[in-house]
């Protein structure tokens, strides 16, 4: 399904914390697939301040679409994510979307395993929600876990062992992988993790999709400033992706 | 109705070359950017002859009002452009201006004779902001390399020759000038400006792929005024200018200083109908000001 073109403005119907997370919903008619992203810019105060920055908008995954509402999940890492973050319900903000390919759905013959990382979990709670899926999220320690509620049944580990297992989230992988090898890894998260789950993937030749990040400045293929590089050379990771087979990454 | 280079135009407003790639927002937002096609004409990224696979990520860096990319002119070179691209941007109900970028002047000939005969194309445009191979210096920041190339170029096609000039010259205006001798038909700018960005935590190392980029968006917009501003009292021919348009009243600005069209480039980024936006907005200032 194509997007609408051009910008729309849509209100924020409702903002709630979550550990030191920011889920706000908009309203917005669109049915966005997991994996799929939106790019979002506050309406108002964006650019103009003290630095003129943010300029462009950000390229954030849907969490969730249900009623008529598409929901996000935000850190405050940048000054994007900070003023998207401090948006309040009833604020407004421009929108494009949902754009990019979203996860397959595994073979029937294969376990869907959800492996997680931080801010990079809503699109696996996405696809948990709609497809079902063991998951295994990784987080920085006991607060920024609390989002794991938005998910089923999760294993969870941290990096300073404050809640479930003390380690990296692919130590979580490994056990799961020592009872069952006939599955199917989707994953999405910082960037060194998404590398270890795709070369333990590789390794054993598991199939594995990971959702990759990357700053964009369009995110609908115009700017060509998201590449990622393949076995088929550089693409476009909001077009080409941001879905990619972890056996394509170079 | 806006005539430029003896192509009618619907409006006066048309992308910047590299800013809006067709084929992949027809698979984002289908037919639907067939029927509100938000430009006057459509100019294509640069094509060179060989494939070019662009730099080496990161390629964005955004700035205050602005961004810088080092993008690296990613295409399917000419035979893929013919092949592939050309029969799509044909397609879209307006006029079709092909962009073309050589390093030495025998490859931009070739480029001009291949893109020249194709009735698709209305108009080419040189992109002339890269090094001559010989000297290192970009084509188009020197009078006499403009004015040799176009010796070249000029006798081999009837097609508009359009020079996008470069903003990174000592002198633009005089730039403008040698295309303006040397037989072309319309010049176009700012191109993006040089600029850098360091990598956060690594002093003193370049976060660009290709070490520095080209600055554009809003930043840019009094720098392209002045530069439009000057080449447009200079030269008889037809001026496009660019540089940080976001709405009807920058684009105006732009047609004050003396250019015929209008282009938009970083602001489709931001909103990939921005440029229909701006064209709606421009015409609703000529009918309040003719009122």
């Amino acid at each position: 399904m194509t997007a609408p073109f051009g910008r729309r403005i849509a209100a924020v119907a409702e903002r709630r914390m979550i550990g030191p997370y920011v889920v706000f919903e908009i309203e917005d008619s669109a049915l966005p697939e997991p994996g799929q992203f939106y790019m979002l810019a506050a309406v108002e105060e964006w650019g103009g301040g003290a630095s003129d920055r943010p300029f462009l908008p950000r390229a954030i995954s849907a969490l969730s679409a249900r009623d008529g509402r598409v929901g996000f999940l935000l850190e405050d890492v940048g000054p994007g994510t900070h003023r998207l973050c401090a948006l309040q319900a009833g604020k407004a903000v421009h929108v494009v979307g949902p754009l990019g390919h979203g996860f397959r759905r595994p073979t029937e013959d294969r376990s869907t395993i959800l492996v997680g990382g931080g801010v990079g979990i809503p699109p696996l709670a996405f696809y948990q929600e709609r497809h079902g899926g063991a998951a295994l999220l990784g987080f920085r320690d006991a607060d920024h876990a609390r989002a794991a509620a938005l998910f089923a049944n999760p294993t969870i580990a941290t990096d300073d062992g404050s809640q479930g297992h003390p380690g990296p989230v692919t130590d979580l992988l490994l056990d799961r992988l020592e009872h069952d090898e006939t599955v199917e890894i989707l994953s999405c998260g910082p960037p060194a993790m998404l590398e270890a789950v795709g070369a333990l993937a590789r390794s054993r030749e598991l199939a594995a999709q990971l959702a990759l990040e990357a700053p964009m400045a369009c995110g609908f293929g115009a700017c060509f400033g998201c590449v990622v590089e393949t076995i088929d050379g550089y693409q476009r990771v909001c077009v080409d992706g941001p879905v990619f087979d972890a056996a394509v990454l170079v | 109705m806006t005539e430029f280079c003896r192509i009618e135009l619907e409006h006066p407003v048309i992308n910047a070359s590299g800013c809006f790639d067709v084929l992949a927002a027809l698979e984002v937002f289908g037919e639907q950017l067939i029927a509100r096609f938000p430009f006057a004409a459509y100019v294509s990224k640069t094509v060179t002859l060989a494939p070019r696979a662009g730099n080496a990520p990161p390629r964005l860096w955004e700035s205050a009002g602005g961004m810088l990319n080092s993008i690296g002119l990613p295409n399917p070179g000419i035979d893929g452009y013919l092949e592939q691209h050309l029969p799509v941007y044909a397609g879209l109900g307006v006029p079709l201006i092909t962009n073309v970028m050589g390093s030495t002047e025998g490859e931009f000939a070739e480029l001009v004779e291949r893109v020249a005969e194709r009735d698709e194309v209305a108009a080419i445009e040189l992109n002339v902001s890269c090094p001559n191979v010989a000297t290192g210096l970009d084509i188009g920041a020197d009078p006499e390399g403009v004015l040799s190339l176009l010796a070249v170029l000029r006798p081999l096609t009837r097609k508009p020759l359009i020079v996008k000039l470069t903003p990174n010259a000592a002198d633009v205006a005089l730039c403008a000038a040698a295309a303006e001798e040397g037989g072309a038909d319309a010049v176009s700018l700012i191109n993006t400006l040089r600029a850098m960005a360091l990598t956060p935590g690594q002093p003193g190392r370049p976060w660009l792929g290709g070490r520095t980029g080209g600055m554009s968006g809003p930043a840019i917009r009094a720098v392209a005024l002045a530069q439009v501003w000057s080449v447009a009292q200079r030269v008889s021919i037809p001026v496009v200018g660019m540089g940080g348009v976001t709405s009807g009243s920058d684009a105006a600005a732009l047609l004050e200083a003396g250019a015929r069209l209008v282009a938009v480039g970083t602001e489709s980024f931001r909103d990939p109908a921005a440029g229909g936006r701006i064209a709606a907005e421009l015409a609703t200032k000529f009918a309040e000001n003719a009122a």
